[in-house]
C-alpha cells in the first residue's frame, strides 16, 4: 500500500500519492485548477500557465510541480484568479477566436474557461493575426487561427501504428503545429475524431463533422467546466 | 421623474441582436412602460433629439459611418453598452481583418464569380456619399469608451432584459451561467 502525504489547498486538508503533481492531486481532492495543456497520464508541459498556483509565496504551475508533504497551496485567491483570466484574455486576442462560427463552440475548453471566469471582453487590444487554415489532410482541418500551442496533440496523439503525426515547426511568434502529410492520409475516422477531441480548442477539426449538436446540449452549455471535479468530493 | 431614455443602433452587425432584444417577448410592453426610446431602428428616429441615458450598440466598426455614429452615441448617451460578439470583438465581419482591403474590394467588385463580367469599366465604389471602409473591423471599445459588455451571438434575451433592469433599477446584475455565451 502506498503512503499518502498530507498537504493543504486554500487551507483545505488534502491527501495525495507521493510523486503526484499538484494538479492531479487537487483533482483527486475535488478541487478544480484550470488547465488547457494538461492531460492526465501524459508528461506535463507547463505550456498554458493557467494552472499557476501559489506555493510558499511563489507562482508555480501545478501540473509540473510534484506535491510534497506539508505543502501549503493557494489556489482560489483573487490575485491568481485575475492572473488566469488575463491569460485567457490574452489567448483570445492573440488568435482569431470567432466563437459563433466555430465547430467546437460549446465543447471548447478555452471558451468554457472564459465562461467560468466571466470574461466579458478582453482587457487587451485584439491582434487579428494573419494565420492559415491547412485542409490538406483528407480527414482533418488544422485551423491555425484557433491554435493556442498547448502541445496536447504533439504530446499525446499517435496514429494506429504508434507514430507521431503532429509536430511543431518554425520558431517564436511564427511557431505553429504541423501535420505529417503522409501519415495523416491514412487516419481512420475514429482516430480523426480522437485528434479533434484532444484539442482543447477548435484548431483540429474532423472533416465533415461539426455543428451536429444543438445549442443547449453541448458539454459546457449548462454546467461550468470543472464542476464534475468539484461535485465528486 | 421622467422616464429613462434608450437609444439603439446596429453598426457592422446583422440586426440579430436587435431581434434578440425583441425576444424579450411580452416584457417589451413592460419595457416601454419603463423607458422611452429615442434614436433607434425600432422607432425609426434617425437623429438624436435629446440626451439619452442608455445607448445599446450592436456591431463593430467597419467603415467611417460606423465610427461617426458610434462617436455620436458616446456624445449623446450617459451609458454605452456593447451587445453581441460583433460589437465586442468584430464578429463575422472581422473575418476580413486578415485580408488586405484592396483584395476585398477587388474580389467584391472585379474578380468575384458573380461580378467578373458585369463591371467592364472596373469601377470601385468611390463617392463622397459612400462611407469609406476602414483598414479592418474594430471592436467598439477600441474606438470609444464602452461602459458595459453583453456577449452572445446574439446575447440571450434574458441577458439583455436583466442588464437593462439592473441599470434602470440600480441593482446588481446577477449573471446565471446559462445566459453568458459567446455563440
Amino acid at each position: 500500500m502506498s503512503e499518502k502525504i498530507k498537504f493543504t489547498i486554500d487551507d483545505k486538508e488534502c491527501f495525495a500519492e507521493k510523486g503526484q503533481n499538484v494538479l492531479d492531486a487537487a483533482t483527486d481532492n475535488g478541487i478544480f485548477i484550470p488547465a488547457l495543456c494538461h492531460i492526465r497520464g501524459v508528461k506535463p508541459a507547463g505550456a498554458c500557465r493557467l494552472c499557476n498556483v501559489k506555493i510558499a509565496g511563489r507562482l508555480m504551475t501545478a501540473c509540473t510541480t510534484p506535491v510534497e508533504s506539508g505543502m501549503e497551496i493557494e489556489n482560489d485567491i483573487p490575485e491568481i484568479q485575475d492572473l488566469r483570466l488575463a491569460i485567457i484574455e490574452m489567448l483570445f486576442v492573440e488568435g482569431n477566436h470567432f466563437c459563433p462560427a466555430c465547430e467546437k463552440s460549446g465543447n471548447c475548453e478555452l471558451q468554457a474557461l472564459a465562461y467560468r471566469y466571466q470574461m466579458m471582453v478582453p482587457r487587451f487590444p485584439y491582434e487579428f493575426p494573419v494565420k492559415e487554415i491547412d485542409a490538406s489532410c483528407p480527414k482533418l482541418i488544422i485551423d491555425h487561427n484557433r491554435c493556442i500551442l498547448c502541445k496536447r496533440c504533439i504530446r499525446s496523439f499517435k496514429d494506429e501504428n504508434g507514430k507521431n503525426i503532429f509536430a511543431f515547426k518554425k520558431r517564436g511568434h511564427k511557431l505553429q503545429i504541423n501535420i505529417d502529410e503522409k501519415l495523416s492520409a491514412n487516419l481512420s475516422d475514429e482516430m480523426a475524431q480522437k485528434a479533434m477531441d484532444i484539442c482543447p480548442v477548435g484548431a483540429i477539426i474532423h472533416k465533415g463533422k461539426g455543428f451536429d449538436e444543438p445549442i443547449g446540449t453541448r458539454k459546457y452549455d449548462k454546467v461550468p467546466i470543472g464542476s464534475d471535479i468539484e461535485s465528486v468530493v | 421623474m421622467s422616464k429613462p431614455i434608450i437609444a439603439t443602433t446596429s453598426l457592422a452587425g446583422c440586426f440579430g441582436c436587435h431581434m434578440s432584444l425583441l425576444d424579450i417577448d411580452e416584457r417589451i410592453l413592460e419595457l416601454i412602460e419603463l423607458v422611452e426610446f429615442n434614436k433607434s431602428p425600432i422607432d425609426d428616429i434617425k437623429e438624436f433629439t435629446k440626451q439619452c441615458d442608455i445607448g445599446l450598440i450592436e456591431g463593430g466598426c467597419c467603415n467611417s459611418e460606423n465610427v461617426h455614429v458610434l462617436k455620436d452615441f458616446r456624445k449623446n448617451c450617459k451609458i454605452l453598452i456593447s451587445f453581441g460578439e460583433c460589437a465586442l470583438m468584430g464578429g463575422l465581419p472581422a473575418f476580413r481583418n486578415g485580408i488586405p482591403i484592396k483584395e476585398c474590394l477587388d474580389e467584391a467588385y472585379l474578380n468575384g464569380p458573380t461580378v467578373v463580367n458585369s463591371n467592364p469599366d472596373k469601377i470601385l465604389p468611390n463617392d463622397d456619399e459612400i462611407p469609406m471602409m476602414l483598414d479592418k473591423v474594430y471592436p467598439c471599445h477600441e474606438v470609444v469608451k464602452i461602459d458595459y459588455f453583453l456577449p452572445g451571438c446574439p446575447p440571450r434575451a434574458d441577458l439583455i432584459w436583466d442588464a437593462l433592469v439592473a441599470i434602470l433599477t440600480g441593482n446588481e446584475l446577477k449573471l446565471p451561467y446559462e445566459v453568458v455565451k459567446f455563440d
